[in-house]
C-alpha cells in the first residue's frame, strides 16, 4: 500500500446520458463522452496542472476524483484503493481528504452564513465531536493562514471582494487537513492584481502543508507558473503530458503547440515578433466526436490515417508523452 | 482634427447606497485608423467611459464633460440624433455575444434589419451584403448558415457574427468591450487576428477595452491605463510596457504570470481594488501603492504631459517609479 501513489487515475471514462429534445420515451439517450481514457498519477506534494479549453472535460475529471460524478469506466485509486468499490463510510472519509476550491468565489459561499460558520462547516459536518472552542481556534488559525483578519469572522460573504472570498473558500477547503486540494479555475474570476496574490497563497500553502494540488485552468501561463507537471486535454482526452517547463518549451502535440502559440505574452516586443499561426475552426460536438484522433478536424498536420484509430500516448522524452503519432516520430528524431 | 475627442469626461451613478463616481476627468483622442487599448480592472471605469461617450449609460448614470465626434459635440445629445451617429459611424461589440444577439430571430433577420433601416436597402440587396460581410469575418458557408438561429453557432462564431453586424454600415470607429473574455484562447487568437485584418481593410479606428495585457501588446498602438475611474497613464503601447511610469502599471505588468518567464514567487500588488462608493480625495491607487507619500492621500495628482504621446498622473517623478 505504501508505495502506491496518492492518486492514480487509470483509463477514466465519464459519459453522460443526454435526452434529445422531443425524443420519444423509448428512444435511447445519446451518450456524451465527457472524459475518455484519461490516465495519470499524482504523488504526495506534487502539483498537477490540467489545461484545456471549455468542453475539454477538465472539470469532469475533478468531479470524478472527489466522487461527485460517477465514473462510467476505468479506475480511480486513492492510495491503492478503488473509489468505486468504497462503501459509504469510506467515501465519507475520502471526501475529507480530497477537498475542492471553486471558480466563482461568491457563488461557492452560502450568502446567509457568516464567514466563521462557512469555514467551520466541513469540520462540524465531518467531525461533530469537535469541541466548540477547538472549532473556533482552528477557524482563527486558518483565517490568519490565508490572510484574513480575525475581526472579519462575523461578516457575511457579500461584504468581501472576490479575492477575499476566494481566500475564504481556500480556508474552508483546508480545515479538515486534506491531502489533496483540487482547484477548479480558482483565479479566473479575479482581477489581475488580485490573481497573483491568490496564486502565491496557493503555492505557499502547498509547500508548507505538503499538499497535493490539482490545478485546473484554461490559462496556460497561470498553470505553468504553479504546476510541476501539466496535462493537456482536448475534447475529453489527454493530448500531452510533461513537466511544466518541458511542455511549454518543447511542445510536441500539434494542439499543445497551437495552445502555446495562442497565449498572448504581455510584452509588445516579444508579442509582435512571435509567429501566430491561428488554429481554424471550433471544438466539435462531444456528442459526435471525430473518429480516431479527436483533434484531427482542426489539426494543421492531419493525415488520412489520423481518422483510423485512437492514437496512443507515445513517449517522446523523459516523463513526456504525446498522443500524436505524426509529431512523436519527429520528436524522437530530434532526440536521437 | 481628431475623430473622437473626449475632454474631462466624468460619469456618476445614483445608487441606493449613494453616488458612485465611476469616471473622473478622463480625456483622450482617437484619430482615423488609430487603435487605442483601455486597460483596467473591474470598476476602473474603462467600460463606462466608452458607454458614456456614445450615450449608452444606464438610466441612473449622468455624464459631464465634452465628447466631440468629428468636431461636433455629442455628449448627452437626444436619442434620435445619437442614433444617427451610432447606426452608421460608431459601432460597438460586447463581451457576451449570446446576450447581444436576439435568440428569437434568425441571424439573417437581425443583420438585414440594420441595412434596410439605416441604409434603405431592399431585402435582396441587404441579404447579399450580409453574406459578403459574414464571408469577410470568415464564417464558412455563410450563404447557407445565415438563416440559422444564434444558438446554432459556437461562441467564437457568434462573436464573428457580432463583428460582421457592427461592420455593416462601415463604421469609422469600432469599440470592442472585452470582445474575447468569454472565449477560449485559440478562438481568442482567431478573433484578434480578425479584428486586425478588419482594421487594415476598412481603415476603422478601434478602441479595445480589456483587462488582458497580453492581447493589448499584440494589437494596439496606444494604451491607456485606468484605475478607480481615473487615467493612470497613457502612451504608445511600446512605451507603456517597456518603461511604465506609474506604480500601478508597473505592478500590473509584474503580477501577470508569463509563458516565457520563470518566477518562483509572483510580485503582487497588495490590497484589494477600491470601493467606488467611498470615493477618494487623493490618488485612487494610494492605499495599495508601494511608493505612496503623505500628500498622495489628500491631493489627486494632475495629468502631466511627458512627451508628445505620453501622459501620466503620479506625484512621484517618472525616474523614481522604474
Amino acid at each position: 500500500m505504501s508505495d502506491a501513489p496518492l492518486l492514480k487515475v487509470d483509463d477514466l471514462q465519464v459519459t453522460f446520458d443526454v435526452r434529445p429534445r422531443g425524443a420519444w420515451p423509448w428512444t435511447p439517450s445519446l451518450k456524451l463522452h465527457a472524459v475518455g481514457g484519461v490516465s495519470f498519477e499524482l504523488e504526495k506534494g506534487e502539483t498537477l496542472g490540467i489545461v484545456g479549453e471549455s468542453g475539454s472535460g477538465k472539470s469532469t475529471v475533478a468531479r470524478a476524483i472527489i466522487n461527485t460524478i460517477p465514473a462510467s469506466g476505468g479506475r480511480i485509486l486513492w492510495k491503492g484503493q478503488d473509489l468505486l468499490t468504497m462503501n459509504a463510510t469510506e467515501r465519507r472519509r475520502h471526501r475529507q481528504v480530497a477537498q475542492m476550491v471553486f471558480q466563482d468565489p461568491l457563488a461557492a459561499l452560502n450568502p446567509r452564513m457568516k464567514v466563521g460558520e462557512i469555514i467551520a462547516e466541513p469540520l462540524v459536518t465531518h467531525k461533530p465531536e469537535t469541541k466548540k472552542a477547538e472549532v473556533k481556534r482552528r477557524v482563527g488559525e486558518l483565517m490568519e493562514r490565508v490572510g484574513l483578519l480575525p475581526n472579519q469572522i462575523n461578516r457575511y460573504p457579500h461584504e468581501f471582494s472576490g479575492g477575499q472570498c476566494q481566500r475564504i473558500g481556500i480556508a474552508r477547503a483546508l480545515i479538515l487537513n486534506p491531502e489533496l486540494v483540487i482547484c477548479d479555475e480558482p483565479v479566473s474570476a479575479l482581477d489581475v492584481s488580485v490573481q497573483a496574490q491568490v496564486i502565491n497563497l496557493l503555492a505557499e500553502l502547498q509547500r508548507d502543508l505538503g499538499l497535493s494540488l490539482i490545478f485546473i485552468a484554461h490559462d496556460l501561463s497561470v498553470v505553468k507558473h504553479i504546476s510541476d507537471r501539466i496535462l493537456v486535454m482536448y475534447l475529453g482526452r489527454v493530448m500531452e503530458t510533461a513537466q511544466a517547463d518541458e511542455l511549454i518549451e518543447h511542445p510536441v502535440h500539434p494542439y499543445t503547440r497551437s495552445l502555446v502559440q495562442a497565449v498572448p505574452i504581455p510584452d509588445p516586443r516579444v508579442e509582435l515578433a512571435r509567429e501566430h499561426p491561428v488554429l481554424e475552426g471550433d471544438l466539435p460536438s462531444p456528442l459526435k466526436p471525430p473518429s480516431g484522433c479527436v483533434f484531427r478536424t482542426r489539426c494543421p498536420l492531419a493525415k488520412p490515417a489520423c481518422a483510423a484509430g485512437l492514437p496512443e500516448m507515445l513517449p517522446v522524452g523523459p516523463g513526456h508523452h504525446s498522443a500524436c503519432p505524426v509529431t512523436a516520430m519527429e520528436g524522437r528524431a530530434e532526440l536521437a | 482634427m481628431a475623430l473622437l475627442e473626449i475632454k474631462d469626461l466624468s460619469v456618476k451613478f445614483e445608487t441606493n447606497d449613494g453616488i458612485v463616481s465611476a469616471v473622473n476627468g478622463v480625456s483622450f483622442n482617437v484619430d482615423q485608423g488609430d487603435t487605442l487599448a483601455i486597460v483596467g480592472e473591474s470598476g476602473s471605469g474603462k467600460s463606462q467611459t466608452a458607454f458614456a461617450a456614445i450615450g449608452l449609460l444606464a438610466r441612473n448614470g449622468r455624464s459631464a464633460g465634452s465628447v466631440k465626434w468629428d468636431g461636433q459635440e455629442i455628449l448627452n445629445l437626444p436619442e434620435a440624433k445619437l442614433n444617427r451617429i451610432r447606426s452608421s459611424e460608431i459601432a460597438m461589440i460586447f463581451q457576451d455575444p449570446m446576450t447581444s444577439l436576439n435568440p428569437f430571430l434568425k441571424v439573417s433577420e437581425q443583420m438585414e434589419e440594420v441595412l434596410t433601416l439605416h441604409r434603405g436597402m431592399s431585402r435582396r440587396e441587404a441579404r447579399a451584403e450580409c453574406i459578403r460581410m459574414l464571408d469577410a469575418v470568415r464564417i464558412p458557408d455563410a450563404a447557407a448558415r445565415i438563416t440559422m438561429y444564434p444558438h446554432e453557432f459556437s461562441g467564437g462564431m457568434r462573436q464573428r457574427i457580432m463583428i460582421a453586424m457592427s461592420l455593416l454600415c462601415r463604421p469609422r470607429l469600432l469599440i470592442a468591450d472585452e470582445p474575447t473574455t468569454a472565449l477560449d484562447v485559440t478562438v481568442q487568437a482567431q478573433i484578434m487576428d480578425l479584428l486586425r485584418d478588419i482594421k487594415n481593410e476598412f481603415n476603422t479606428a478601434l478602441i479595445l477595452i480589456t483587462h488582458d495585457l497580453g492581447i493589448v501588446a499584440g494589437s494596439c498602438e496606444r494604451t491607456m491605463v485606468m484605475y478607480g475611474g481615473r487615467i493612470m497613464e497613457r502612451g504608445l503601447t511600446s512605451e507603456i510596457f517597456e518603461h511604465p511610469t506609474h506604480p500601478y502599471t508597473l505592478g500590473l505588468l509584474e503580477a501577470v504570470p508569463r509563458l516565457d518567464r520563470k518566477e518562483e514567487v509572483l510580485p503582487t500588488i497588495p490590497g484589494e481594488p477600491p470601493d467606488m462608493l467611498k470615493g477618494f480625495k487623493g490618488c485612487p491607487f494610494e492605499p495599495r501603492c508601494p511608493l505612496r507619500m503623505e500628500h498622495c492621500a489628500t491631493e489627486p495628482p494632475a495629468l502631466e504631459r511627458l512627451s508628445e504621446t505620453r501622459v501620466r498622473a503620479c506625484h512621484r517623478n517618472p525616474e523614481e517609479v522604474a
